[in-house]
Order: C-alpha cells, then structure tokens, then sequence
C-alpha cells in the first residue's frame, strides 16, 4: 500500500492466533489497514471473522493467553503500540483511542452515577480538580443530548438509547483521535439506532475523530463509513472506499454477503445465497479460505492463499479469479 | 379442514387481550388487537421491543393465556378450549423460537428432540415409521442425516433453528407462529433459513406469522405487515403499500430508520424524539402521541380505532390521509 506519512493507525500484516487445547485459532491472519485522521473504516464480517479480535488487539486488550500476537505491528501516530508498555497503553486507552462496545447495559457501572462514570475518565487523563472533570462531563453529557440534571441518575434508570449515549459520552470525554465502535447499535432498537447513528455522525463532523465502526449492518457502512474492510476467516478479503465496494464490488464474498440481504426496494423469490458454513477456524481451508462455497473457483485457488491485488487506487482485492475476469473485460 | 370454509380466513384474532400483573402496575402488553390471517399467507407483525409482537404471538396459540379476547381457528374460538381439546389443536397450531440456543434441550440428541412432539402426540404407530418421519423432516430441513445423533452444542445457529423448524413441522401443522426466527443468525445463515421457510410455505401451503423487528426480513417473507406500536397494532396493510404508502406516522419513521446498504441515498429521516413510553399504565389517547410530529389536542385524548382507510389498508390515526408522507 502507498507510502503516506500522515497516517493516523496502521496495521502491517498482523496475525493473531487463540492457542487452545483444542487448537490453535487463526483469528487474524497477515491483516493490512491504513486510517488518515477523521476517516471512518467499516469492518464488514460475519461472527467469528476476526474483527472484535483486531479492535481489541489495537487496544492491546486481548486476553493473553490464549491470545498471542504471531507476527506484525500497529503503528498509531507513527509509534508502534505493541511496544509499549502497561503504563504508556493506560495513558492511550480512554485517552487517544477510546472504545464503544456493543452493550450499553454491561459497559457501565450499575452502582456509580452517570456523570461521575464521565468524570472519572477526564481524571484519568486530564490534570485539573475533580470539579473541572464534574463540569466537563456535565458538558459531554449535553453534548450527546442528556440534560445536566440527569446525571446524577444511575445506569438502571436509563433506556438502552440513553446509556448508549452516556457510553458515547465517557468515550468521547478525553477528545480521543480514534474511536473503535464495536457493533454500537447491534442492542438498540431501529428508531434509537437512527437517533444513535445521528449522534455519531454529528459528533465525528464536530470533533474530526477518526474511527473504526465494526458492524454487520452494510447499512450502517453505507451510512457512516469512508472506507470498508471485509473480513472473512481473519482475512481481509476486500478492501476501498465504500462507494467502490457498493458499487464495484469484486471479491464473491462481499458479493454473497450483498445478495444475502432482502432488498427493500425490489421483489426477490429467493435470496441467491452462500452455500454452506464458516469454516472452522482451528482448521482453515487451504489455500483462499473462501474455495470451498466459492462458485469462481478454480484448482488454483485451494493451492495458494491469495495476494492482494490493488484493482483500481485505492480498492484491493484477494481474489486472482476475479481479478484476471476483469483484465480480460 | 373443510371445503365451505375455504373462503374465510383461517385465523381470525378479535379484541385479544393480554395483561401482566406488575408491582408497578397493569402492564398492557397487547392491548384489544384484532386482525385475521388468510390460509396460505404470511401475516408479518413488526415492532421494536416491548412493542407486544411476542406477547401476541403466544397469545394467539395461547402459550399465554388471553386476558380476554377470542381466536378463531377455522371459525372455532380456541381461547375457551379444554385441555384436551387444545392438546389436539396443537397439532395444527405451531411455533418456531428465536433463540436456538436456549429453546432446545441440551441433552436430547437431534433425533431425540425431533421425536418429542412425535412421541408426545402418538403420531407413528411403530419405531420404524417414526425413523422414517425424522429422517424425512431432516431432509425437508436440509439437516445432514449424519447430524442423526448430534447434539445442539456440536451445532451452529443456523443448524440448530432448522432442528426447531423441524420440530414445529413433525405433526404437520397448518398454522406456524415464526417468532424472530432468524434473529440470532448471521446474515448469510440467514438468507438460507429465510429461503428455507418460503420453499416450505410454497410446497405445503402453511399459514405464517411472522414476528420480527427486522422490516427487510419481514418484507421478504410476508404478505401482509401489521405493524405494532405499545400493544396496538397502528397500521395493517400488504407489504408493498406498507413500503410505498406508509400512513401511520409511527410506520413512517420507521421505514426512515432503516440503514439502507447503498451508498449516496440520502433520505429524509425522520429522528424520533425520546424513547418507547412504558407499557405500565400507558397514557390515554394514542400510544405514540408524545413522540409524533402530527400530534394535536384529540390525539392525547381519545386512542384512535383500526379503520380501513382504503380497500384492506387499516390505519390507526386521527389524521390519516391528512399528513404527507415527505421522502
């Protein structure tokens, strides 16, 4: 990928493996990604494709064992985060890279006042009075469009719009450059998921935050992210900004992925689908993971692992089959 | 059942109500629906949480017992039946469970679980004729038959809702009640199920209800969609006008939150303000008053009734047809 020396993140051929005593799980496997500042990158996959286990590598908090690094490195504003140590990852986590994980209702603490939950994140990382941290997470709170007053309520006493909100609230307290949402609005409701992703949307505008949205919902790509990385058994398999990958898409399983979603605007009989299962990850197909409910492939593709291959600036496909179909058009 | 019946619909659900019992007070989790189910259809019902969709979807087969209220199965109300007399109905009466991995027994083997309604029911007069029919409803289901002797644990999401398709379909029913069937699958394994229970529907003609917060799913799958808002149903109508020509204000919102997978469709969303109110006590006049952009004096006063706006679209507002749905 090119050289760009006003990087925000970059992963360079990171592979994670769980080793188990049943096996060894190739969770991430040789991923590639680059982030500028103020990007938003989608990770597309389905359960198990390996990008819960990338965001919490960068955040370097997998739980190790059974999670072991192989190979690779992250680079965040140009400095490698797996060669920091506890202390210096403290300092990142909540303060340059914050997190928004998926269920509201068990990332916050049932027994500690909204407000003092914001709080305690700006004494982490801010010097100043508990009173400036009290005043600031009052701030933050409007911010995400809870009166003041509310704070001092506690967790229970919110809907799971609302504490999605204080979650968004506590994340964003520090001014961090990055933000990892994983799966943000997965437990909310449609009507809340609109007022949440509305939120988001107007807040990474305001702020200029740059953040990795990991989802399932290709709407929601569709909605909030510059950039999109399919993921398929710990693989990037696809990779663009989202107007190519919804427009051009290339790699079959992005393409399985799409025509598995009902359509709202047409009439379809049947959903064309991807034949069969995951494959297990303690024993991956050989060659592309993918040739085994792939209807392009070939002898060739279980003999080697597919490269990436840029097919227009800035789209990168694995897949040599669909690849070479498109020199020939 | 019977041919003079052929012309009436096969379920028809009048003023059924369903309250709970709460420290908090009267939880009105359906609250006086009525709608009817023609054979052969499927009936979509959408909602978010607490929206009742569930509640009415036991209540109807009465997994809940009604408060009051009647369901006519072919004309036979089945709320007022005997045990016995219900144990028979069953048969015809089926319900498949969103989650499958809490709905099966863990220690029951495949062939095990697929039996119990069997064995339970007498349905096969010898060993061989239940193998038989086992192995026949894991081929319908596209169940492995080397699966035979599997149990739910060794089985992905998707391997295991098709074992509980396979259980509502042993006693060949007429009538199945889908309750966020594929929910907890994943996309792709989603297609399959969904592709699965429309072949079913199209080589058996099996009546569906269909519960489901996901509107895309539903819209794939049924016929008609009522939609469901604090324990009423504000808006009935087939799927395409329900898509076309939404006139609830409720089921226009709605429609807008939907995250559509295209890139540069900008769409006037309409954002709803503040949360579902709760369904303890709910206010007088129309549920989604507080939270409407239409909502005048008459909307927190009096709770609009089901009307049939045009030919078989029921909208449940005091101004339908004088709002514009904008786009």
């Amino acid at each position: 990928m090119s050289e760009n020396k006003n990087l925000l993140l970059e992963i360079k051929d990171l592979t994670i493996h769980y080793v188990t005593e049943s096996g060894r799980v190739h969770a991430v496997e040789g991923l590639n990604l680059e982030l500028a500042p103020g990007e938003t990158l989608g990770f597309v996959g389905e359960t198990g494709a390996g990008k819960t286990t990338t965001a919490l590598g960068i955040m370097r908090l997998l739980p190790m064992p059974p999670a072991k690094i192989i190979s690779g490195d992250i680079l965040f504003e140009g400095e490698s985060l797996l060669s920091k140590n506890e202390s210096q990852m403290r300092a990142i986590r909540g303060g340059k890279i914050a997190m928004i994980f998926q269920d509201p209702m068990t990332s916050l603490d049932p027994v500690v006042p909204v407000i003092e939950q914001i709080a305690e994140m700006v004494e982490l990382h801010q010097k100043g009075t508990k009173a400036d941290a009290l005043k600031r997470a009052g701030d933050m709170l409007e911010l995400v469009g809870i009166p003041r007053e509310r704070g001092v309520a506690y967790p229970h006493q919110f809907s799971g719009g609302m504490k999605q909100r204080v979650v968004i609230a506590i994340a964003l307290a520090c001014d961090p450059t990055l933000l990892i949402a994983d799966e943000p609005t997965t437990a909310l409701d449609v009507t809340i998921q609109a007022q949440v992703l509305e939120l988001m949307h107007e807040l990474k505008e305001k702020f200029k935050t740059a953040m990795i949205m990991i989802t399932h919902d290709l709407g929601i790509v569709a909605e909030m992210c510059d950039k999109v990385a399919i993921m398929y058994a710990g693989r990037v398999v696809e990779y663009g900004t989202t107007a190519m990958i919804y427009n051009h898409r290339l790699h079959p399983y992005t393409e399985g992925l799409f025509n598995s979603l009902p359509d709202l605007e047409s009439e379809q009989e049947e959903l064309k689908v991807i034949h069969g299962l995951m494959p297990d990850p303690t024993n991956l197909p050989s060659g592309c993971c993918f040739h085994p409910r792939c209807p392009y492939a070939t002898e060739d593709c279980s003999k080697s692992a597919p490269a990436m291959a840029e097919v227009a600036p800035g789209h990168f496909v694995a897949c040599p089959v669909r690849v070479a179909e498109l020199k020939n058009n | 059942m019977t041919e003079q019946l052929n012309n009436q619909p096969m379920v028809v659900v009048n003023h059924l109500k369903k309250y709970f019992n709460t420290p908090r007070g009267l939880l009105h989790a359906v609250d006086d629906v009525s709608f009817f189910v023609n054979r052969g259809e499927t009936l979509g019902l959408v909602g978010e949480s607490g929206c009742g969709k569930s509640t009415l979807g036991r209540a109807m087969i009465r997994l809940l017992e009604p408060t009051s209220g009647e369901v006519k199965f072919w004309g036979r109300d089945i709320v007022g039946l005997g045990k016995g007399e219900m144990k028979e109905m069953r048969k015809k009466v089926q319900i498949v469970f969103q989650d499958p991995y809490s709905c099966l027994n863990p220690r029951l083997s495949v062939s095990e679980l697929i039996a119990e309604p069997l064995i339970v029911n007498n349905f096969c007069s010898s060993r061989k004729e239940m193998n038989d029919r086992i192995t026949r409803l894991m081929d319908t289901v596209g169940l492995a038959r080397r699966l035979i002797g599997a149990y739910p644990h060794e089985l992905d999401g998707g391997r295991r809702q098709r074992i509980g398709i396979a259980r509502s379909l042993a006693l060949d029913p007429e009538f199945i009640v889908l309750d966020e069937p594929v929910s907890a699958l994943d996309v792709c394994i989603q297609a399959q199920v969904l592709n699965l229970l429309n072949q079913l529907q199209r080589e058996n003609n099996y009546t569906y209800v269909f519960i489901s917060h996901n509107l895309s799913v539903v819209k794939h799958l049924s016929d008609r969609i009522a939609v469901m808002y604090l324990g009423k149903i504000v808006e009935l109508t087939d799927y395409r006008t329900t898509f076309k020509n939404p006139l609830h204000p409720y089921t226009q919102a709605l429609l807008s939150a939907i995250p559509i997978p295209k890139v540069g469709q900008k769409r006037d969303r309409i954002i709803l303000e503040g949360d579902v109110p709760s369904p303890v006590n709910p206010p007088k006049g129309c549920r989604f008053a507080g939270r409407c952009r239409f909502a005048q004096d008459i909307c927190r006063q009096q709770s609009p009734e089901l009307n049939e706006y045009e030919p078989n679209h029921f909208v449940a507002c005091h101004f339908t047809g004088k709002i514009q749905y904008t786009r």
